[in-house]
Formats: structure tokens, C-alpha cells, sequence
């Protein structure tokens, strides 16, 4: 009985951790745009690029690595869309990121019927596939957790320690949040504000798009018509619930995936399965309302600078 | 010898689509002085800094920093120049330590890490050299605004700067503080430093300048050295004018009589005691004026009489009758006006005309309104004639009050008040952000009133002006009144220590 409840946790546990890693890539994106000011509620599309374009470059390639290589450069495109419309030209952050995941959905639906004739999916690709690392493997309950994962697990680790160790320990980082809170105070003082935006929206679109890949090529090797399902906007939920600090947003994005893989396991009582789908949402809900009261998001986020304004 | 000028601007126009904010403008300051930049505010002097801090680029005109022609594209060229400003509005990041202000931009490294201890260091080596005292690892937000100051100070001689630009610095400082900044500033100027000195008042320029330059509508139209000027010829000068500074205090002959009174009112934000059994009688005939450092409760005071806060506990009588707990609109019913702290947040819908401006707050009154349904020829009527008893300039009152200066605006306010007869005034900093010929008017539009037997309260940040228009006294500090006496019984020196909470 104690070995069931134990395999019934790990399994929850590695479940929730595979919903989580796509989020969390997007939420660390989501977290170095918001410190420089950008709202991006174009995640979403960002994560449909990479997504879309990991498989076709896998599909061309035969080589999932060279399809996360692909995914990487159309996150950075689409998300260099967004930073010239809102940082050049000073466009609505909210239109412009709705702009991005408009064309992001048009796009890779008309790609899909020109590439691979079919206006729902694409053909299987060669996927990352799963790695154990030796010590892990052999860790009891640990093993069933992350015994056997994708190597984008890995990848986010990394991410989340080095966005972390960026922003809060480098000077680069010290910049960056300095441009969110009050950028005419870093422009006195000769920092140059657009570069860093621009460095920062770009980032955002890369770690976005890393995730949307993840969806793909991480797990089932085909792309889908609007796979990411709103993924993007609940890694902007968990962004704030995270405090913008890229620990937190991967914590948030953990607990996201919790209440995701647990409203799967509850599916099998007899609950209606439409509450059960519910709770991840109304989880995010809650979550945000308690916790938004303490988190002070970055002062000058959503707003446009232009130099000699005060 | 040729004397060496640390900044020389030529001919500098700066435009901003039609209006020109400087024109052909010639400014020097000499090496090693304090140069006060003298102006009314929209006289263009912080454009003017500006421009030379890389912030603006002037349509026309050269710029020299120690005799070598320079184009300062940015800010950051400016600091690589030696210059540094100290801006009106702080530029300090509120979440960060201060010490992590102070080295933005030029961050001591260890590795490919930001140094906290190396910057903590550096700004406690310049804090201790100039008597500037901050302590660096404070988070900027918890900061009281002197030291913010401090701290920008620091930040510009961490770069290394030689020419030093503060704009209005003495706006938010008490005179104990300013007192303590001058010291600091003559310190700079023995260790060589130049500094350029932004300001309206014309009492520090006398105190702290060697020379002086007036600006006037974008135009430089007098320069000269301190010890061949006087405050009445500036005055001349940045208004365009002769300006008298003696307003005429009045005494009352009637009996007074307590028209408004708050007692022992209490009241906290967040568990804090703003409002500490704060007592205050305001009489027919008679300015009270309400002195204290920003933030001692004045502003609560001011909400609780016009009903924009309730109280904890504690009453307000109306002549007599318990007000305490009627809203805001029936008060002004009741006859208590109010000309709110700030203007733009309280005072005036921007966005609105004169005319609607001139109304709110009495636009149910019969005399512009019959059943729901604005009477708009009254409206229109009235305000024309408010806009010529008050002076307002403006083409029509149709246009949107945001057009128009500061001055102008404060006068829509205070006509609305004083239009409707009320029997209390209440005045928080009413010439706040105005020029000195408005300032004039308005203080004399305040004698008036009381000269015809209204009650005013006078909450001001400048001591001066407590001073100058007040027959009493009262001191605030941490929400009680800590002193309260005739006017003539205080001097500004008195005043700043009870203001502070020393005796």
C-alpha cells in the first residue's frame, strides 16, 4: 500500500514537473521583459513560433537539436517584432503582443498546409527524447520523478540558476532592473535604455520560444494547431505570482503544473470533468489575488520611454 | 590672465514644436563659483540644463566646457565631461540600496559580478569627505527626502564631476536642512568644484551665489555678480516688473470669532499615528498658518476638514454644529472652501474647460443647474466673469485648463473658492509651482478675504509664506501641535527647530 502511494506521488510529481518546464521557460522570459518595463503578453505567440519552428527544423534537419536551434531564431524574430513596434515605435505593449500572437497563429496554420499539406498537424519529427543522468537514476523515489526526463529539464534548471545569478548578481542585471523601475533615472546616468530592452525582449522571445519547443519536440514530436493553448498567458500569471524573480516564476510555474496534473488524477472520480479542468484556472485566480498584495512589480512597466522626459 | 570658464553656452535656441523654450541664449559660468540660474519656473532654466546635460539637443548654438568645443549627445557624455545634475525629480531607483544608486552605470566589478562592498566603500569615502551623510546600504525608498538628496549629490562626485547642476534643490528641504546643503555646496566649492545652482528664490541666490544669472521667457536678460545686485533688482529682472514683496498685514478690528475647529482629532494609516489629538481653532478674520515638515499630518488635517478621510475619533464644528460626519460635498454646502495641495491631482480636471472647471464641486448650485441639466449660458456667463475678476489669462473659457500655466490654473481654483462666499478657506500650498507675479496676487486675493472676516487656514511648505501672510502660528510635528503663538512671537529660526521636533 505504501509503495502505491509513494509511485501515486512521484508520478503526480513528474507529471506536474513536465507541465511546468514549457511555462517556466516562458514565465523567465516573461520576467526579463517585465524588469525592463515591456509588457509582453505576446509569449504566447512567441511559444507557437518555437514550437512550430522546432519541429520544422527537425523535419529538415532530421535533427531535434538543429530544430531547437530553429526555435531559438524564430522566438528572437518574433519577439524583435514586438521590441521594434514597442520600443521604436512606442505601440501599445497589449496591442502589439496581441499583434504577435495573431500573426504567430495565422502563420504557423498556413505553414502547416504549405509544408505538410495538412491544416492540423504536422507529421512526426525526431524529438530531444529523454536522458537519465547515472547518479539520479538510481535515488529511489527521486528515480520516479526525474529518473528518465527531457533534456529540457536540464535546460531550465540552468536557466532559471543563471537568469537568477543575471539578474541578481552581475551588473547587466542590476541595469536591467533598474531600467523597469525608472528609466529616465538610468538614462542620466548614461546607461543606454533602448539596447537593454532591446536585449531583454529578445531574451524573452529565445526562453519563450525554448519552452513552445519543449510542447513539440520535447514530448510528442508533432506540432499542433495552436498547441500552446494559453500556456503563455499563464506563465505571465506566474511571473507576478513569482514577484518577477526568476526563482519565484519557475515556483509559480511549479505550482501551475501541480494543480494541472492533479485535476488530470481527479478526472477519474466522479466529478464533473469541466470543475475538474476548472481548478488549475481558479487556482491562478486565488493564487494572484492573495499573493499580489505584497508584490510590487516594476514601476515603469507598461509605460513608454522617451529620452528627456521627465 | 583670461578668466577660465568651466561652461560656456552660445547662442543656444531650443525649440519644442512652436513654442521656444531658449533663445539665442549666452551662458557662462566661471571656474570655482556657485552660479545661481535665476528664473521664473517656464523661463526655460532647466531646459537650459538640459541641453547642457546631453538631455536635449539645442536647435542652434555651441557649447565649451573648459575652453574646448564639445557635442554632448547624451548623458553619458555629459558625465564623461565632468558634468553631473541633481534633478528636480529625483532619479534615484527606490527598491535598490543606496550605495547601488550611486554606482549605476559605473559598477566596481569582482570577476563578472557587481561588487556591493566596493560600492558600499566608495560612497562612504565621499559621504565622509563632504559631510554628506547617507548610510549605503538603505534602501532608497526608506529614505527621507534630505538624504535623497545627499545621495544624488554623492552620485555626481562619484563620476567625478567638476561642474555640478542642481535644479531647485531647496524645493523640498527644510531651512535646517538647507542650511546643512549650503554647507556642504561651500565645502565642494573649497575643493574646487563649479556648481550651477537652479532656483526661484531669491534669498538663497543671495546667500549662496557669487554670480547670477536671470532668465526670462527663454531669454538671458541680466547677469551679474552677486555683491553689485539686490533681491529687488533680480525681482525686476524675472518678472519683468517692479514687485513689491510687503504684503500689508492688516489687523482685523472685529471681534473674532471661531468659525471652524477640529478637536482632538485622531486618525492612523496603516497603525500609524498620523493624527495625534491635533486640536486647531480657525477664526473669522483671521490666517492661521499650519508650518510643519511635509508629512507631519498636515495633509490628513486638510482631508479631515474637508471630509476626504473620516476620523478615529475627535469632532469638527461649523460654527458650532457637529460637521464631523458629513460628506465632502455637503461641507462645501456648509461653506467650507477648499484649494487642495495639489492642483493637478485635487484642484483641476486637466482635461476639462475653465468654465467646467470653475464650477465643480458647486455645479448642483440653482444658479448652473436645474434639474440635473447644466445651464450652460449661466455657466458660460460666470465664467467670463470670474476669468476677468481674477485675472486669468487665456484666450476663451473654452479651452482646456491643461493649456494653460500654472499660475493660471491655481487662479481657477482659487476663484472657484472664493466666488462662493465661503466662510472658511482653506488654502494648502496656494502658490505652489507658481510664478512671483501670480504668488503677489494670490497673496494679496488671501488678504482680502480675510480683511472681509473669513476664517483661513494656511498650510504651506514655504516658511516665508507661513511667515508673511499668517496673524497665527500653529507648528505640526508627528501629528499633534507642538507650538501655537502670534505670528510675531516666531522667527524662521524658531520655527525650523519646532518643525523638526528639537526645542
Amino acid at each position: 500500500m505504501e509503495t502505491d502511494m509513494g509511485a501515486l506521488i512521484a508520478s503526480l510529481l513528474a507529471s506536474s514537473l513536465r507541465i511546468a518546464i514549457p511555462i517556466a521557460f516562458a514565465a523567465l522570459g516573461s520576467a526579463f521583459c517585465e524588469l525592463v518595463g515591456i509588457v509582453n503578453i505576446g509569449l504566447e505567440g512567441m511559444m507557437l513560433a518555437g514550437a512550430f519552428a522546432g519541429v520544422w527544423g527537425s523535419y529538415i534537419t532530421g535533427s531535434a537539436y538543429l530544430g531547437l536551434l530553429f526555435a531559438v531564431i524564430a522566438g528572437a524574430l518574433f519577439a524583435l517584432i514586438h521590441a521594434v513596434l514597442t520600443i521604436r515605435y512606442k505601440t501599445d505593449h497589449i496591442i502589439s503582443g496581441l499583434g504577435v500572437n495573431m500573426l504567430s497563429l495565422g502563420l504557423t496554420t498556413v505553414l502547416l498546409q504549405v509544408i505538410w499539406g495538412n491544416r492540423g498537424k504536422s507529421c512526426e519529427v525526431a524529438g530531444m527524447g529523454s536522458i537519465s543522468l547515472p547518479i539520479i537514476k538510481d535515488i529511489p523515489f527521486l528515480q520516479d520523478i526525474i529518473g528518465n526526463i527531457s533534456p529540457f529539464f536540464y535546460l531550465l534548471l540552468l536557466a532559471v540558476v543563471i537568469s537568477w545569478l543575471v539578474l541578481y548578481k552581475t551588473v547587466f542585471g542590476l541595469r536591467v532592473r533598474v531600467i523597469g523601475e525608472n528609466p529616465q533615472a538610468a538614462d542620466t546616468l548614461g546607461i543606454d535604455v533602448y539596447k537593454i530592452q532591446f536585449i531583454c525582449v529578445i531574451l524573452s522571445g529565445i526562453l519563450s520560444a525554448v519552452g513552445g519547443a519543449y510542447l513539440s519536440i520535447g514530448d510528442i514530436n508533432i506540432f499542433g494547431r495552436d498547441m500552446v493553448a494559453g500556456r503563455g498567458f499563464i506563465a505571465m500569471a506566474a511571473t507576478i505570482f513569482g514577484g518577477w524573480n526568476p526563482l519565484g516564476a519557475f515556483g509559480g510555474s511549479l505550482l501551475f503544473g501541480f494543480a494541472q496534473s492533479l485535476q488530470i488524477r481527479l478526472q477519474v472520480f466522479n466529478i464533473p470533468v469541466q470543475f475538474a479542468q476548472m481548478l488549475p484556472y481558479v487556482i491562478t485566480i486565488l493564487v494572484l489575488a492573495i499573493s499580489n498584495k505584497n508584490n510590487k512589480g516594476p514601476a515603469a512597466s507598461g509605460k513608454h520611454f522617451k529620452r528627456g522626459e521627465v | 590672465m583670461k578668466v577660465l570658464y568651466s561652461v560656456e553656452m552660445k547662442n543656444i535656441t531650443k525649440r519644442f514644436s512652436d513654442t521656444v523654450a531658449n533663445d539665442s541664449v549666452n551662458f557662462s559660468v566661471k571656474k570655482g563659483e556657485i552660479h545661481s540660474l535665476l528664473g521664473e519656473n517656464g523661463a526655460g532654466k532647466t531646459t537650459l540644463m538640459k541641453t547642457l546635460y546631453g538631455m536635449y539637443q539645442p536647435n542652434e548654438g555651441e557649447i565649451f566646457i573648459n575652453g574646448h568645443k564639445e557635442k554632448i549627445e547624451n548623458p553619458a557624455k555629459a558625465i564623461s565631461l565632468g558634468i553631473a545634475m541633481v534633478h528636480q525629480h529625483f532619479m534615484l531607483v527606490e527598491p535598490l540600496t543606496a550605495a547601488e544608486n550611486v554606482v549605476l552605470g559605473y559598477e566596481p566589478k569582482k570577476g563578472m559580478f557587481f561588487n556591493l562592498d566596493k560600492a558600499r566603500e566608495e560612497v562612504t569615502q565621499i559621504s565622509e569627505k563632504y559631510g554628506l551623510k547617507v548610510d549605503p546600504l538603505e534602501k532608497v525608498e526608506d529614505l527621507p527626502v534630505g538624504a535623497k538628496q545627499r545621495l544624488e549629490i554623492i552620485k555626481g562626485l562619484y563620476r567625478k564631476a567638476d561642474i555640478l547642476i542642481l535644479d531647485e534643490p531647496t524645493a523640498v528641504l527644510t531651512p535646517l536642512e538647507v542650511e546643512d546643503l549650503f554647507k556642504v555646496l561651500r565645502k565642494l566649492k573649497e575643493a574646487g568644484k563649479t556648481i550651477i545652482l537652479i532656483t526661484h528664490k531669491l534669498k538663497e541666490t543671495m546667500e549662496i551665489a557669487d554670480r547670477v544669472t536671470v532668465l526670462r521667457s527663454g531669454t538671458i536678460v541680466y547677469t551679474a555678480e552677486k555683491t553689485e545686485t539686490s533681491p529687488e533688482k533680480l525681482a525686476e529682472m524675472m518678472v519683468g516688473r517692479k514687485v513689491s514683496f510687503e504684503v500689508k498685514k492688516n489687523p482685523v478690528e472685529h471681534e473674532k470669532k471661531t468659525v471652524l475647529e477640529l478637536k482632538k482629532a485622531c486618525y492612523s494609516k496603516n497603525k500609524v499615528k498620523i493624527l495625534n489629538e491635533l486640536s486647531l481653532n480657525i477664526k473669522s478674520g483671521e490666517i492661521l498658518g499650519l508650518a510643519g515638515v511635509e508629512g507631519n499630518g498636515q495633509t490628513e488635517v486638510i482631508e479631515a476638514l474637508t471630509g476626504l478621510i473620516p476620523l478615529e475619533k475627535g469632532e469638527i464644528l461649523l460654527q458650532g454644529e457637529r460637521i464631523t460626519d458629513l460628506s465632502p460635498i455637503k461641507r462645501i454646502k456648509a461653506g467650507i472652501g477648499h484649494i487642495p495641495e495639489d492642483r493637478n491631482k485635487r484642484g483641476l480636471v486637466e482635461d476639462f474647460s475653465i468654465k467646467e472647471n470653475l464650477i465643480l464641486g458647486y455645479h448642483r448650485k440653482s444658479d448652473f443647474c436645474r434639474k440635473g441639466i447644466l445651464k450652460n449660458n449661466n455657466i458660460a456667463k460666470f465664467a467670463s466673469k470670474i476669468r476677468t475678476q481674477f485675472n486669468i489669462k487665456t484666450v476663451d473659457v473654452d479651452t482646456e485648463a491643461a493649456a494653460l500655466s500654472g499660475g493660471n490654473q491655481q487662479k481657477i481654483v482659487i476663484g472657484r473658492v472664493l466666488s462662493q462666499e465661503p466662510k472658511v478657506i482653506i488654502a494648502a500650498q496656494p502658490t505652489r509651482g507658481v510664478d512671483i507675479g501670480a504668488i503677489e496676487y494670490i497673496h494679496n486675493k488671501l488678504m482680502e478675504m480675510k480683511e472681509a472676516g473669513k476664517a483661513i487656514l494656511l498650510i504651506s511648505a514655504e516658511l516665508d509664506e507661513i511667515m508673511k501672510l499668517s496673524d497665527r502660528i500653529a507648528v505640526i510635528y508627528e501629528g499633534q501641535i507642538v507650538a501655537e503663538d502670534e505670528a510675531d512671537n516666531f522667527d524662521e529660526y524658531k520655527l525650523g527647530a519646532l518643525m523638526t521636533g528639537s526645542k
